[in-house]
């Protein structure tokens, strides 16, 4: 068998499959950040701690109410996504006509807020959340036993993110959308409620967080800085990507998973720092992201 | 006019002298994680700890007016010199306690020596506190990894495991118990094939799992801490790795992580601790009110570690009068410490604090009674053995 740089191709296949888990991830999360920031133009700093309501809401349903994780699937982005709808109503709506910067600052101090009223209430060692029983056990593909769950975990991802890219690209909602954020005011005159879909979109990008966060729950503890933790990593990929770019963030989400599973392997130590020299060079090079367009 | 002022001033200011006199002052910082990783093993439960060791101490009642401040180091050990600058230069605190993070410990104990302070370290693991890093001012008081090392380690070597692979937080705590577990490992014939080591904090561990599984080692040994820990033996049970027959060894590993796994995750590790709640009626009796004002969770060794290191230091300060602190520490180190959870011990010359330590092993479901049922006794190690001899740290108050 041949090996690559000493490493056996069994592990390097293992990585790059572990990569594209993880990748699903970040591109989930991204591409919720790319809608919201694409069609408001507001950076929701607060979307790692969306992504951790969801993982905790997913929890209290089952431990509540029994409500079990195929259900939380499809309730729990319904449920964080309305609470993310009555945020945008009642505070960022307020802020569309301020620099983009006082967005920033309203969505971080938010997520600070939710996190410490997480902490408080349960505490950071993490709470346990069981693999589905349909998803427990796993294939041994030869070269690793890849869990069922985590399978199931890339799956649904490019499904979703598919889907998202779909609906805004490619059909007539999609199209009134980005029409909105180009000129909001000639596309008002043809009829349509603008402010609602402003509100509907960050409703749903809040919702894809959500979702991600339910993804979660059962392979990492659920636990109030999860979020916290990930954001900035999918900031980055949102930057390398072009900020509002829909298909740049899923393709980058996936692409820097790999990356950042291989630099584990050849270089562990700097897997925390990796893509941030990615971002680093990408915006020396090509200040837009790599799908971005240039600002007129 | 002015001059009854300052009568009067001059008369409050020989009051104050005076009752300053009867009373002895005492400051105390306990400087943890507050919010991150190791929030829930130190946190909060550290100063509540405290602050029972005053209660206990009845401080009032001898004389000593105790105030206990707090601050969140966020594991940052620039963080940490900061809050220890500014607790010492501006807000007359005498001793810090407790600080988790073998970084951020030991950039604190550097601090207290510059400043003539004392530190007393519960929640830090790094050996070097008391060796190549040793100083006048640090008491090390609950663990440290050289004891982690000898208690997991060689436990597990003897029982036939013998080739080791290592999942090491990249910081001084994991560098540490990976160099110290790999010393007894390599000692007792066994051998290290491989290592592999992770930023801190990580959450997503499959990648090196799959690593440690391809190395065809015996055992992994996790030498990380809190939430990092939860998370590898979560991942590795759903990787498979475990039940393909290679072992789990968390080397450092509090009740706190084994209640956030459950025992059905969590069942069979061993483990080495120095203090669990159900040992004796004194260890229950000071658990179960340590728990009624922690939201109902158990202590962790950490939290005993600064129940304890507190009480010492109060005996000290009460013993000298004040709160000298080149007079406190000789008093700290010349008299043997006796506490309800520790039992009867000693703090070296090194500033090492020796006392008994336990090899313990999780229930599994079955076998536990109840909420915080965790763990059996597997063996005693006692204090003579289970502490680095006072001669190899390579500390220099050893001559």
């Amino acid at each position: 068998m041949f090996e690559l740089l000493g490493i056996s191709p069994q592990v390097l296949f293992g990585q790059l499959l572990l990569g594209l888990i993880n990748g699903s991830f970040y591109a989930l999360l991204s591409l919720g950040l790319a809608v919201i920031f694409g069609l408001l133009n507001i950076i929701n700093f607060s979307h790692g701690a969306q992504y951790m309501m969801g993982a905790f809401v997913a929890w209290m349903l089952l431990t509540y109410t029994g409500i079990n994780y195929w259900w939380a699937l499809a309730l729990v982005p319904i449920i964080v996504g309305a609470f993310g709808v009555g945020i945008e109503r009642l505070m960022i709506s307020k802020l569309y006509h301020l620099d983009h910067l006082y967005g920033l600052l309203l969505t971080f101090g938010l997520a600070l807020i939710i996190q410490g009223v997480f902490r408080n209430e349960y505490g950071v060692s993490g709470l346990p959340y069981s693999i589905p029983a349909e998803l427990s056990g796993g294939q041994n593909l030869g070269f690793m036993f890849l869990p069922n769950y985590r399978a199931w975990v890339i799956f649904a991802s490019a499904i979703v993110c598919f889907c998202t890219w779909f609906a805004i690209e490619r059909t007539r909602l999609g199209a009134y959308l980005r029409a909105a954020t180009e000129n909001p005011t000639l596309v008002g005159a043809f009829g349509i409620n603008v402010p609602r879909m402003i509100t509907l979109t960050y409703g749903f990008g809040v919702a894809l967080a959500a979702f991600a966060g339910v993804l979660a729950a059962p392979i990492y503890s659920v636990n109030p800085n999860m979020g916290a933790d990930l954001i900035i990593v999918v900031f980055a990929v949102v930057v390398i990507g072009g900020m509002g770019s829909i298909l740049g963030a899923i393709l980058t989400g996936f692409g820097l998973g790999i990356v950042e599973g291989l630099t584990r392997v050849f270089y562990p130590e700097g897997s925390a720092v990796v893509i941030f020299v990615i971002m680093a060079i990408v915006l020396l090079l090509k200040p837009a992201g790599l799908f971005g367009r240039a600002a007129s | 006019m002015k001059l009854r002022t300052l009568a009067l001033a001059s008369l409050a200011a020989i009051l104050m002298a005076g009752s300053a006199m009867a009373q002895t002052s005492v400051k105390i910082g306990v400087l943890n994680d507050r919010s991150g990783i190791y929030a829930d093993l130190s946190g909060e439960g550290s100063v509540i700890a405290a602050k029972m060791a005053v209660e206990d101490f009845d401080a009032a009642a001898k004389g000593i007016n105790v105030e206990i401040v707090s601050a969140d180091h966020q594991n940052k050990p620039d963080i940490a010199s900061n809050i220890a600058r500014q607790w010492y230069d501006q807000d007359g605190v005498d001793a810090i306690f407790d600080v988790p993070t073998s970084s951020a410990a030991l950039a604190v104990a550097e601090i207290s020596r510059d400043k003539n302070k004392i530190f007393m370290d519960s929640g830090a693991g790094s050996a070097d506190l008391t060796g190549k890093a040793c100083s006048p001012n640090t008491v090390h008081w609950t663990y440290d990894t050289w004891a982690l090392a000898h208690g997991t380690g060689s436990a597990l070597v003897k029982e036939g495991f013998k080739k080791w692979f290592f999942l090491t937080a990249d910081y001084a705590f994991g560098q540490a118990l990976e160099k110290d577990t790999s010393a007894v490992v390599t000692e007792n014939g066994g051998e290290v094939v491989g290592a592999v080591r992770h930023p801190f904090p990580g959450t997503d561990f499959s990648s090196y799992l799959l690593q440690a599984q391809a190395s065809g080692a015996d055992v992994i040994g996790l030498a990380n801490a809190g939430g990092d820990t939860v998370n590898a033996i979560k991942q590795a049970a759903e990787f498979g790795i475990t039940q393909a027959g290679q072992k789990l060894a968390a080397l450092l590993i509090f009740i706190t992580d084994v209640h956030a796994l459950g025992l059905e995750t969590a069942q069979g590790l061993v483990l080495t601790e120095s203090f669990y709640w159900d040992m004796n009626d004194q260890t229950r009796a000071w658990s179960k009110r340590f728990a009624e004002q922690n939201g109902g969770n158990m202590p962790t060794m950490v939290h005993a570690g600064v129940y304890a290191s507190v009480l010492h230091y109060l005996k000290a300060v009460e013993a000298t009068g004040g709160t000298d602190a080149t007079a406190v520490m000789a008093k700290m180190k010349e008299m043997p410490t006796d506490d309800p959870l520790f039992g009867k011990g000693e703090i070296r010359a090194d500033g090492r604090h020796i006392h008994d330590m336990y090899l313990f092993q999780v229930k599994s479901p079955e076998e536990s009674k109840g909420p915080w049922d965790y763990y059996k006794l597997l063996a005693t190690i006692p204090a003579k053995d289970a502490f680095r001899p006072l001669a190899d740290g390579g500390c220099d108050l050893v001559k």
